[in-house]
């Protein structure tokens, strides 16, 4: 076979586009789930206000609405890019998932994105122009546009994950996934699981977020009379939160095993046809030899997900060759990783629900240190959790039906993605080091002073007066 | 095939696409608008006012973009998919623009700074020039067709796309834009600033009506595909005598100062050029230039009747609520825009 330089090798692209789309997704993964988390918590804070009119909750709610404006703002940007690339570089799969992708995707815009975008600016800019309910109001539409946003993305990636109501039309290069029942393919049999755990995931990132920050000022004694009961909001999400993690975490595995046993066998690293399932809790897969070597609980695997020690499931090898994830080690070590940190943040959550009981929440530096740099850890779980979903998901771009090397746009050629990709490593790094910056200098402004607050509603009152 | 009030749902779905479209067009229009007019302001204060007179609602009108976008993957897959391929090099420009454009608006006043200031208001300027300038040459190019084989699948090279026809397209676009938000700043402001706008927003309209007679002018001479909806159905040559009025009756307004007139004239002749593209294509979407028979139109290129039902029942629902909800957020921010310590 002759190869001209516009007909590069598919490989390239495939590798290429992964490559771009993985990147673009988890670059822009970093800002979703804050705003989804923060979205809750700043009804919590402001609906605090509407209560008690206390002014430390209208200025926590003040200097969290700005940092939201700034995560949300970078969402926003690099979204539009995810919408975009399923076009760009995946013209096929567009073509084949249209008629059940797009109308997600659409619904997401529709439903969710102008909701959000929409009341932002009332949230922002609308302190003095409207009633402090409607702003109150405006808020909750905010939060909840925020998680309409993942009900519809989660929607559309679990009908990847596990397809139901549609039925193929053509074949080869003609064959289309068309809806056949709307309500089977929104509610897909991992649809809810994961949606559960993706929110989940989410409210936990907003509120280590916020729990680090306070966590911070209260070690360098800043803004305490607002940093504690801040604190003291955040943490109660967490507590609850990370334990109901657990339980979502247990039901989306037993939706795995139950319907893409492949990706189960991957993420424990099982190769044998049919065994009864260890769980490892720590390990390393050699994938030539096909063993595991690690720390591992007999049986419990097939406990956790068939209430029963012995029963035998099916392993990799169950599978045709071309069928199964090829990473499986990496798989492996990421679920594994996203778990032990599910574990470690139950933890955290417990050490300060703990300490909280005992009145000593605020008086261990060495806690708040613990506190402080916990934020790290939900963003990566977030991360790693989607990235062993999405390769042990492989070779498949939808479960069964279509692979990925076959999704790819004929036209693009791998110097165009190559470009792109650079383009986007360039922007991508400016813009990380940019919000990185600026959420700094916000956290080190932090909120504004009660003094201040006053102030501000000293003038209002009288632009009132002169007003009426 | 099913049909609704005696239209086809694939006819109903092209007008909620194109109406999507011609919502971002009109919306985010202005925005992009004062971003190309902002830099003829010196003063820290009025940059200050011409970004904080888009500041509460250009996210939301950004997001017609991304409706108009999932509405066109829902509802013609296909086109949605040989489109955005095809445009791979542009739309890749245009994302990052994008995202320039947003954090342009977000960053600039978060550090006093003079260099940071400008360096950001010029980010401004740069990225709204482009995606208005790239939003116009991709509709050039959808205009003339381009080489699309049987699979669907774009055959040709991207440079094919910087033509004449797509660049004066793009060029009218940015003078349209440049009306469109020299008009909507005008009314945002007030004393020295009103002044130099009414005579920013003279200039703008000049430039646009110009560069719309051109292209015009251009396209019936060279492009006659166009036009054969219209010699085909004689009744239609009302819209493009409407549009003509409406241009018309901007410069006038413009004149008279009666900014708010022109602005909402400027906005419906937008809505009418955008309806004359969809008359002049329909039922083609895109048209292959290697042969006609592999184009791609609202027919053979749509979704099953099925999605299509499921679509408009949810834009149904939708449209309304988010058109309440705009409504509300303009309201809220009606009047002249004040920079206070909430502002960017």
């Amino acid at each position: 076979m002759i190869r001209n330089s516009t007909n590069a090798p598919t490989m390239d692209v495939e590798i290429l586009s992964r490559i771009q789309f993985a990147f673009t997704v988890a670059f822009h993964y970093i800002y979703p789930p804050l705003s989804i988390g923060l979205g809750l918590i700043l009804v919590i804070m402001e609906g605090m206000y509407l209560k008690t009119r206390n002014p430390i909750y209208e200025a926590m709610t003040r200097f969290w609405i700005k940092i939201f404006a700034l995560i949300f703002g970078i969402g926003v940007a690099t979204g539009i890019v995810m919408e975009f690339e399923f076009g760009t570089n995946w013209a096929t799969y567009s073509r084949y998932v249209g008629d059940i992708f797009g109308s997600a995707l659409a619904a997401e815009g529709l439903f969710a994105f102008a909701l959000e975008s929409g009341f932002l600016g009332v949230l922002l800019f609308g302190w003095r122009r409207v009633k402090p309910w409607v702003h109150f109001v405006s808020t909750i539409g905010v939060a909840l546009g925020s998680m309409f946003s993942a009900v519809w993305i989660v929607v559309a990636n679990s009908w990847q994950q596990t397809p139901a109501g549609y039925h193929i039309v053509g074949e080869g290069m003609d064959a289309r996934a068309e809806i056949t029942d709307f309500w089977a393919m929104v509610f897909n049999p991992s649809s809810v699981d994961r949606l559960t755990h993706v929110i989940i995931g989410a409210f936990l990132a907003g509120a280590f977020l916020v729990i680090s920050v306070n966590a911070y000022y209260i070690l360098k004694k800043r803004h305490l009379e607002i940093a504690k009961p801040a604190f003291k909001i955040a943490l109660s999400v967490a507590i609850v939160t990370s334990l109901a993690q657990l339980m979502s975490g247990h039901s989306s595995a037993e939706g795995v095993a139950e319907n893409q046993p492949a990706k189960l066998a991957a993420f424990e690293g099982m190769y044998e046809e049919k065994a009864v399932g260890d769980l490892y809790l720590v390990g390393w897969v050699n994938e030539e030899t096909q063993e595991v070597t690690g720390i591992k609980i007999p049986g419990m695997l097939s406990f956790l997900t068939h209430g029963d020690w012995e029963t035998e499931m099916p392993g990799l090898n169950a599978f045709p060759r071309d069928e199964i994830p090829t990473q499986v080690n990496a798989v492996f070590q990421l679920y594994h990783l996203m778990v032990a940190i599910g574990m470690t943040l139950i933890g955290l959550g417990l050490l300060g629900a703990f300490l909280w009981w005992r009145g000593k929440l605020f008086d261990y530096p060495l806690v708040l240190k613990l506190f402080m740099w916990a934020v790290l850890l939900p963003q990566i779980a977030n991360q790693i959790g989607w990235f062993s979903a999405e390769m042990g998901r492989q070779p498949w771009v939808v479960y069964g039906l279509l692979r990925t090397s076959d999704a790819l746009s004929a036209t693009v050629t791998a110097n165009q993605v190559l470009f792109s990709l650079i383009l986007f490593t360039a922007v991508y790094s400016l813009l990380f080091a940019l919000f990185v910056y600026l959420l700094n200098k916000k956290i080190q402004h932090g909120p504004e002073s009660l003094e201040e607050l006053d102030h501000g509603s000293r003038q209002r009152e009288i632009a009132q007066k002169i007003a009426s | 095939m099913e049909t609704f009030l005696g239209i086809e749902l694939a006819t109903w779905w092209y007008l909620v696409v194109g109406a999507a479209f011609t919502g971002y067009v009109i919306l985010d229009g202005f925005d992009l608008g004062v971003g190309l007019i902002h830099l003829f302001f010196k003063k820290e204060e009025s940059r200050r006012i011409s970004l904080n007179a888009i500041g509460p609602v250009w996210d939301g009108n950004e997001v017609w973009l991304v409706i108009g976008g999932g509405a066109l993957f829902a509802g013609f897959p296909e086109v949605y998919a040989t489109l955005f391929s095809a445009f791979y090099i542009p739309f890749m420009l245009f994302l990052v623009m994008i995202i320039f454009r947003a954090v342009s608006i977000e960053f600039r006043s978060k550090e006093p700074m003079l260099w940071w200031r400008k360096m950001w208001d010029t980010a401004f300027a740069i990225s709204s020039g482009l995606i208005a300038f790239l939003l116009g040459v991709v509709l050039g190019n959808v205009l003339l067709g381009f080489e699309i084989d049987a699979n669907g699948n774009f055959t040709g090279s991207w440079l094919d796309f910087l033509n004449p026809y797509a660049i004066l397209v793009g060029i009218t676009t940015v003078a349209m834009f440049m009306m469109h938000g020299s008009l909507y700043l005008v009314m945002k402001t007030r004393d020295r600033m009103y002044a130099k706008l009414s005579i920013i927003s003279k200039n703008t309209t000049i430039f646009f009506v110009i560069s719309y007679l051109i292209l015009t002018v251009y396209t019936l001479i060279y492009i006659p595909h166009l036009t054969d909806n219209f010699t085909n159905n004689p009744a239609l040559f009302v819209l493009p005598l409407l549009a003509i009025l409406l241009v018309a009756n901007i410069t006038r307004q413009v004149a008279k100062r009666k900014f708010m007139g022109a602005f909402i004239s400027s906005a419906l002749s937008m809505a009418i050029l955008l309806i004359l593209v969809a008359i002049e294509l329909f039922p083609v979407i895109l048209l292959s230039t290697t042969n006609p028979e592999y184009s791609l139109t609202a027919f053979n290129a749509s979704a099953s009747e099925k999605t299509l039902e499921i679509m408009l029942t949810i834009a149904a629902i939708a449209i309304p609520l988010v058109g309440f909800y705009t409504g509300f957020v303009f309201w809220t921010f009606r009047g002249k825009t004040v920079v206070d310590k909430d502002s960017y």
